[in-house]
């Protein structure tokens, strides 16, 4: 009996631990099976490439939108990455005791804070700033790009703090004693030893970035257009999804759905390349 | 310089502390003047270090900025009205939706508990190494946790609102929100029994207890706090999230009847009212109720992870 209840209890496990392949295998199937047709409709080069948005007439072309996300990504990784390492390099290299137990709940708190309420605040900050002091209206790829890089900051500050720790103190000690100053060993011998793990953190922030939605309706301005320049508003994958589906009906739903298969795929080759890097790092 | 001089003092002395008292490693040690001295030779180690400290400083104080101008402007506004009983358009009252949260948070617990933490347990405790099945698991855990909320909204429309006919509920937007903290739960989970020390499975082993025995009596007890970590860790992630809930709980601003009825959550109450831009004040306040919990939250799970920390 007691031997049963072993086995028994151990195929209960075994489910429990199959229902995160059953829940990627659902996504999967419900997205494409209702994505791909639509693109077929379409056409799966109007679709991807076409550089017009027009749902009252039937034009479906997300190229706008794919641009969009890809810009304001590329703003977020430029404004973050840079920040972001600097501040895991102090976090793990500079920073007394004393002042690391503030920092790290702050950076802890800043991945905490909820996207609307990032989105909240660059509408009432960010956005009347960026109008004030550069111009434009305001909601635009600068905007949304500062505060997507914001937001970023602490997936890359945590990764990079990590892989930083993770290289031995040798590597440090050895430097300064062929007489290079502290920055030298911290940025020529540790960082360069570091490269991976640093790289995932980036690839996971840009995983981050392109699949944010509420801070970006907040303050990209949303304008289903090819992006004219900085300043000016520009929509992306994911907030074309929020705001066009609450009244989409028929092939305009459909498209819509068939743009969450697009986000997918970009999101699937994020963590593809993220597994990549890793697995390279890890080989070392 | 000054170092090199106290080192050829030293080596007259057999004890360092009567040189320098209180301090064995002192040698080491650069004043600020030596460092000063040094950054004055090397300009580009200066130029680099103010520039982390300056990274740094951006970092704290856009944080400090956020939090404090949204305390600031936020603060005045929490006045009864809106902590009254109902919603109306007039005092967009924040109770029904902070009620909404909690049988939410409810909801996808129940869910994503049980099964989170059973496949942990099978992940540590039975799989043998080398099984492929565990790597299959861990690939879809990682590409869940990288699934952006919006594609997971997708997917609870499709799948729970309109192929279940659940239509937009409480209970469609859990069930979402529960596959979405899943990997959260999984991976704390995991970490939290993998630091449980084997003596305690041999010596439970030794004893006679069964498999089952060990792991209900003995690992899990030992992981709870690690456990309970990632489960408030998931809470965080439940209570600030918006867009995998909007086309699957909707955004109706009452309390469910029951589990199959609309209703929104604290986050999308605050979407909804800095997107009609109405009430900007009441959402300032919102966004104060929010950003309160989720500190509390927060806290709560460091104090936890540092309690296993300590164990």
């Amino acid at each position: 009996m007691a031997k049963y209840k072993e086995k028994i209890m151990e195929i209960v496990f075994l489910l429990a631990a199959c229902v995160s392949i059953l829940a990627v295998a659902l996504i999967c199937v419900f997205l494409f099976a209702n994505g791909v047709p639509a693109m077929k409709e379409i056409g799966f080069a109007d679709f991807l490439l076409g550089t017009e948005w027009r749902p009252g007439n039937d034009i479906y072309g997300i190229f706008p939108m794919i641009v969009g996300s890809i810009y304001v990504t590329a703003g977020a990784i430029i404004i973050g990455v840079p920040i972001g390492l600097l501040t895991a390099v102090f976090m793990a290299r500079y920073c007394p005791a004393r002042i690391y137990k503030i920092v790290k709940p702050a950076v802890e708190l800043l991945a905490g804070i909820p996207s609307v309420v990032y989105g909240f605040f660059g509408m009432v900050v960010i956005v009347p700033f960026i109008r004030s002091s550069v111009g434009g209206n305001g909601s635009s790829i600068l905007s949304a790009s500062i505060l997507l890089g914001m937001m970023i900051l602490p997936t890359i500050i945590s990764q990079s703090e990590a892989s930083i720790r993770a290289v031995p103190n040798s590597y440090y000690e050895g430097s300064l004693a062929l007489g290079a100053t502290h920055e030298r060993s911290v940025f020529c011998s540790i960082l360069p030893s570091a490269k991976s793990g640093i790289l995932a953190g980036i690839i996971l922030g840009v995983g981050r970035a392109i699949g944010e939605t509420m801070a970006v309706i907040m303050v990209a301005g949303n304008q289903a257009r090819m992006p004219q320049g900085i300043l000016q508003g520009v929509r992306t994958l994911t907030a074309n999804i929020v705001i066009e589906m609450g009244y989409a009906e028929g092939l305009h739903r459909e498209a819509l759905i068939a743009t969450g298969v697009v986000l997918f795929a970009f999101i699937l080759i994020i963590n593809l390349s993220f597994s990549v890097v890793k697995m390279c790092g890890e080989r070392k | 310089m000054a170092v090199l001089n106290q080192v050829e003092n030293i080596e007259n002395v057999e004890n360092i502390n009567e040189i320098i008292p209180g301090k064995k490693e002192a040698i080491n040690s650069q004043s600020l003047k030596d460092k000063m001295l040094s950054y004055k030779r090397t300009p580009g180690s200066l130029l680099v270090m103010l520039l982390v400290m300056l990274a740094s400083g951006i970092t704290i104080v856009a944080l400090a900025f956020l939090l404090g101008y949204i305390l600031v402007n936020g603060v005045p506004y929490l006045t009864a009205d809106l902590f009254s009983w109902t919603y109306t358009s007039d005092n967009v009252s924040v109770v029904p939706a902070m009620i909404n949260t909690v049988i939410m948070t409810a909801i996808s617990l129940l869910f994503a508990v049980p099964f989170g933490i059973g496949s942990a347990v099978y992940l540590v405790e039975y799989a043998k190494k080398g099984n492929k099945l565990v790597k299959v698991i861990r690939v879809t855990a990682e590409t869940l946790t990288g699934i952006p909320s919006i594609v997971y909204g997708l997917f609870g429309m499709l799948f729970f609102v309109t192929a279940l006919h659940w239509k937009f509920s409480i209970l469609a937007g859990g069930c979402t929100l529960a596959i979405m903290v899943l990997p959260v739960i999984l991976r704390t989970t995991e970490e939290a029994l993998m630091a449980v020390p084997d003596s305690y499975r041999e010596g439970s082993f030794g004893l006679g207890a069964g498999k089952l025995r060990t792991i209900f009596k003995i690992i899990l007890p030992a992981a709870v706090p690690g456990i309970l970590s990632g489960i408030i860790l998931a809470t965080g992630r439940i209570v600030g999230e918006t867009a995998a809930l909007i086309y699957t709980a909707g955004t109706v601003a009452a309390i469910p009847k029951d589990l199959f009825s609309s209703g929104r959550t604290l986050a999308v109450h605050m979407y909804v009212l800095s997107n009609e831009g109405l009430h900007v004040n009441q959402a300032y306040a919102t966004a104060v109720v929010l950003l309160i919990l989720v500190i509390l939250i927060n806290a709560l799970s460091s104090f936890l992870a540092k309690k296993i920390q300590k164990v």
